[in-house]
């Protein structure tokens, strides 16, 4: 605190500064973003505003019917079985893919954080997956999962009835919200599998890079004091982790709510929509029922959703560095 | 902090490497970037990327070019998705006025009739006078392409979709017959059961198999005419009447003597089942018969037998591929040269052997196809025509929610649910 007031004490030099003569200096780092400025206007920020325009209209066809619907395209998407279904699967896949990937990662960053050998050779290995395209991690994982054809076949040789997989149509627990189920689907459960296989590469490689942040001389503080291996990681080194997991949180947060190439390939929308996403329903309603104004308006809402989870991580960093 | 920096290093690459892969899969989905065709060159649009479709195209493009040597054609199929890729791509290519010089659409209600109400395509009924196609034909063929006494686009293949395809090996052991009615199907698939064969082989990953069976079950129940004028919303018809009703209710029946992991199965992968034994039968589109003879090497007739769906003899459930004059393109005659070739008997006899269809022409050469093909071209130029739901054959969003409401359906199990479902989705988007 007593640092912060320091510069109010001195109030001329900043005003001096800002009364100087406009320059080539002052100009250029305005004229070296107008480029990125313009095109992240016109192509991110002009589109968005057009989608939410579409959005409440009446283009529900080849032809472009810009009749102005108000939310009438909402109303039709928000009530459909299968934008909630959506809803409910966005939701679980969400929580379900973070933890997954959260503690998968944690765990192999502190394995390989034992000094051991080799080090880097399983550093690649963990990591390898998330160059692999989700396309391809889905049709893998379709084969590997077919419940007649996969790994089912390895657990009947031990004579275990093997899971449905991802076409089970159970729900756990089940409890009806309306017109649909919100328990869990079991058989995203398959989905979440495969999406935390190919990213908790990412998060081991995040919290290997916090863990090598944290300073030695605590660790060595822990263990003089007599502090076991146990009591060490969740005092000293987890609370240590903490915004090392929130940037893992939001980035595959954001990666959670825009899977689409997994789905499309490993289960498309499932049984009863158990594995269907927003994405997926966007694409079909736009382009294999040609309704562009409904599917604008589920884009809209997946943003709102992403939005969600973005601007506050965008505002606290924001905050933090002022 | 060196070893941090090189983590944060590494991680930057895989992010980099991350927003490579997510360009690169989207610059190939759409191809070269688009040129608007010129009076030189010519663009042909279409989902032929398969072996045997992209081999047909090619020879077709010969064919072309012999007669137009000085006419350059560039392939513009677009992969994936059974053509709903290239539906998008095309969809952004019209909206922006940048059409390519012709592209495929399947005849009938849905993505062809939405272009000409769109007014994206430009009437050929000179072309066809020009070219004598009016008499080439099947009246009711060129009625699935006329609105208003215009004529918009030019068939250049035939597939049947209401074909039952089974293991005439079993259908031997069991001295069983093809089913010709529903209750044949139903006594049939007791006897299969009892050995322990599924009597029907479903798929339905890419959630349009099913649709497909419907409708043929549909058609099966109501007749061609009842049937007709459902799928095309003539005044008087209902999708909760108590024909639709019942033909639900035998489609369910009939899912009950299905695999159970019918949603993990592509078609291709159900007509495998019937191939090796393990089921009996499979509703499929003929493109199934392509797959048992190449992929399989079955011979039509011993290794693979055929034949309507129950209730359907007499009836032609039709996918055409068809090719239009997109209005809003700028030189129309490169495209013209070409609707002729696609149009003309050697033009279709080189084509569709290759591709594994046949010629909708009246006197195409029946010579140059297989067993299966020649008996459906036979069935084609006497039966009646009709679409199918799905397959661009009706409204894309009424057959985007039907295929929503069969998800539904297949799990609920409630009929009568879902023929109110339907009817909503019948008057949201009209037939």
């Amino acid at each position: 605190m007593a640092q912060e007031v320091l510069p109010t004490k001195i109030p001329k030099a900043p005003r001096a500064l800002k009364r100087r003569p406009k320059t080539w200096d002052s100009r250029m780092p305005w004229l070296t973003l107008l480029p990125s400025i313009v095109l992240l206007g016109v192509f991110v920020y002009g589109f968005i505003g057009w989608s939410g325009y579409v959005s409440l209209t009446n283009w529900n066809s080849f032809i472009p019917t810009l009749t102005w619907a108000g939310l009438k395209n909402y109303v039709t998407v928000l009530t459909s079985f299968r934008f909630q279904s959506d809803l409910r699967n966005i939701f679980y896949f969400t929580l379900l893919f973070i933890v997954g990937v959260l503690v998968v990662g944690l765990i192999l960053a502190l394995l390989i954080d034992q000094k051991i050998r080799a080090e880097s050779l399983f550093r690649s290995i963990f990591i390898f997956p998330m160059a692999i395209s989700f396309v391809v991690t889905g049709v893998i994982w379709s084969w590997l999962l077919n419940p007649t054809t996969g790994v089912n076949l390895i657990l009947k040789a031990f004579g275990i009835t093997g899971p449905q997989w991802f076409l089970s149509t159970r729900f756990v627990p089940p409890f009806h919200l309306g017109q649909i189920n919100i328990g869990v689907p079991i058989a995203l459960l398959a989905v979440v599998l495969a999406a935390v296989w190919q990213m908790s590469g990412f998060s081991m490689a995040v919290y290997l890079g916090g863990l090598r942040a944290i300073p030695d001389e605590l660790k060595e503080a822990a263990r003089m004091d007599g502090a076991s291996a146990w009591r060490t990681f969740w005092s000293i080194i987890f609370p240590n982790l903490k915004g090392t997991t929130a940037t893992i949180v939001v980035v595959e947060a954001a990666a959670s709510l825009k899977v689409f190439g997994l789905i499309y390939a490993m289960t498309g929308a499932g049984q009863d929509f158990s594995t269907d996403m927003p994405n997926l329903n966007m694409f079909q309603t736009t382009f294999s029922g040609d309704a562009f104004a409904q599917g604008a308006a589920i884009a809209i809402l997946i943003l709102i959703l992403m939005a969600a989870f973005t601007v506050p991580y965008v505002l606290s960093v924001l905050r933090g560095e002022r | 902090m060196r070893v941090q920096r090189k983590v944060a290093m590494a991680l930057t690459s895989v992010v980099a490497i991350g927003a490579l892969s997510a360009c690169g899969s989207t610059t190939t989905s759409t191809g070269n970037t688009p040129v608007a065709s010129g009076p030189k060159q010519l663009q042909i649009f279409s989902w032929w990327t398969g072996v045997a479709s992209s081999k047909a195209l090619g020879s077709l493009v010969k064919v072309f070019n012999q007669k137009y040597p000085s006419i350059k054609v560039i392939n513009e199929a677009v992969a994936g998705g059974a053509g709903s890729n290239a539906k998008a791509v095309l969809a952004s290519r019209m909206e922006a006025n940048n059409p390519p010089g012709t592209f495929q659409v399947h005849a009938g209600g849905g993505t062809l009739l939405s272009w000409i109400n769109a007014g994206d395509m430009a009437p050929l009924n000179s072309l066809y006078q020009q070219q004598g196609w009016y008499h080439d034909f099947p009246k009711s063929l060129l009625n699935m392409l006329t609105v208003k006494g215009n004529i918009y686009a030019v068939p250049v293949d035939m597939q049947r979709s209401n074909v039952l395809w089974y293991n005439p090996t079993i259908f031997k052991k069991y001295n069983l017959t093809p089913p010709t009615t529903f209750s044949q199907f139903f006594a049939d698939a007791k006897v299969l059961q009892s050995h322990n064969i599924t009597p029907l082989a479903v798929a339905n990953h890419g959630n349009w198999e099913t649709t497909l069976l419907y409708s043929d079950v549909l058609l099966g129940t109501l007749g061609p005419t009842q049937y007709e004028n459902l799928l095309t919303g003539k005044a008087g018809t209902s999708w909760t009447s108590p024909g639709v009703v019942e033909a639900t209710k035998t489609f369910l029946k009939m899912m009950q003597y299905a695999n159970t992991d019918y949603s993990a199965l592509h078609w291709q992968q159900a007509d495998q089942l019937v191939a090796q034994g393990h089921a009996a039968m499979n509703v499929m589109g003929d493109w199934a018969q392509g797959y048992f003879t190449t992929a399989l090497h079955l011979t039509p007739g011993t290794g693979f037998g055929w034949a309507p769906t129950p209730g359907s003899q007499g009836t032609f459930a039709m996918v055409s591929d068809v090719f239009g004059l997109p209005s809003k393109l700028k030189h129309k005659t490169a495209t013209l040269d070409f609707l002729k070739v696609l149009g003309s008997k050697a033009g279709q006899d080189t084509f569709n052997p290759l591709k594994g269809t046949f010629s909708p022409r009246l006197d195409a050469n029946t010579s140059l196809y297989d067993a299966y093909s020649r008996s459906a071209m036979a069935s084609f130029k006497k039966d009646k025509l009709v679409l199918v739901i799905g397959q661009g054959g009706a409204n894309p969003g009424f057959t985007q929610a039907f295929e929503n409401d069969m998800v539904t359906l297949l799990s609920s199990k409630n009929a009568t649910a879902f023929t109110t479902a339907v009817a909503s989705a019948a008057q949201s988007n009209p037939l």
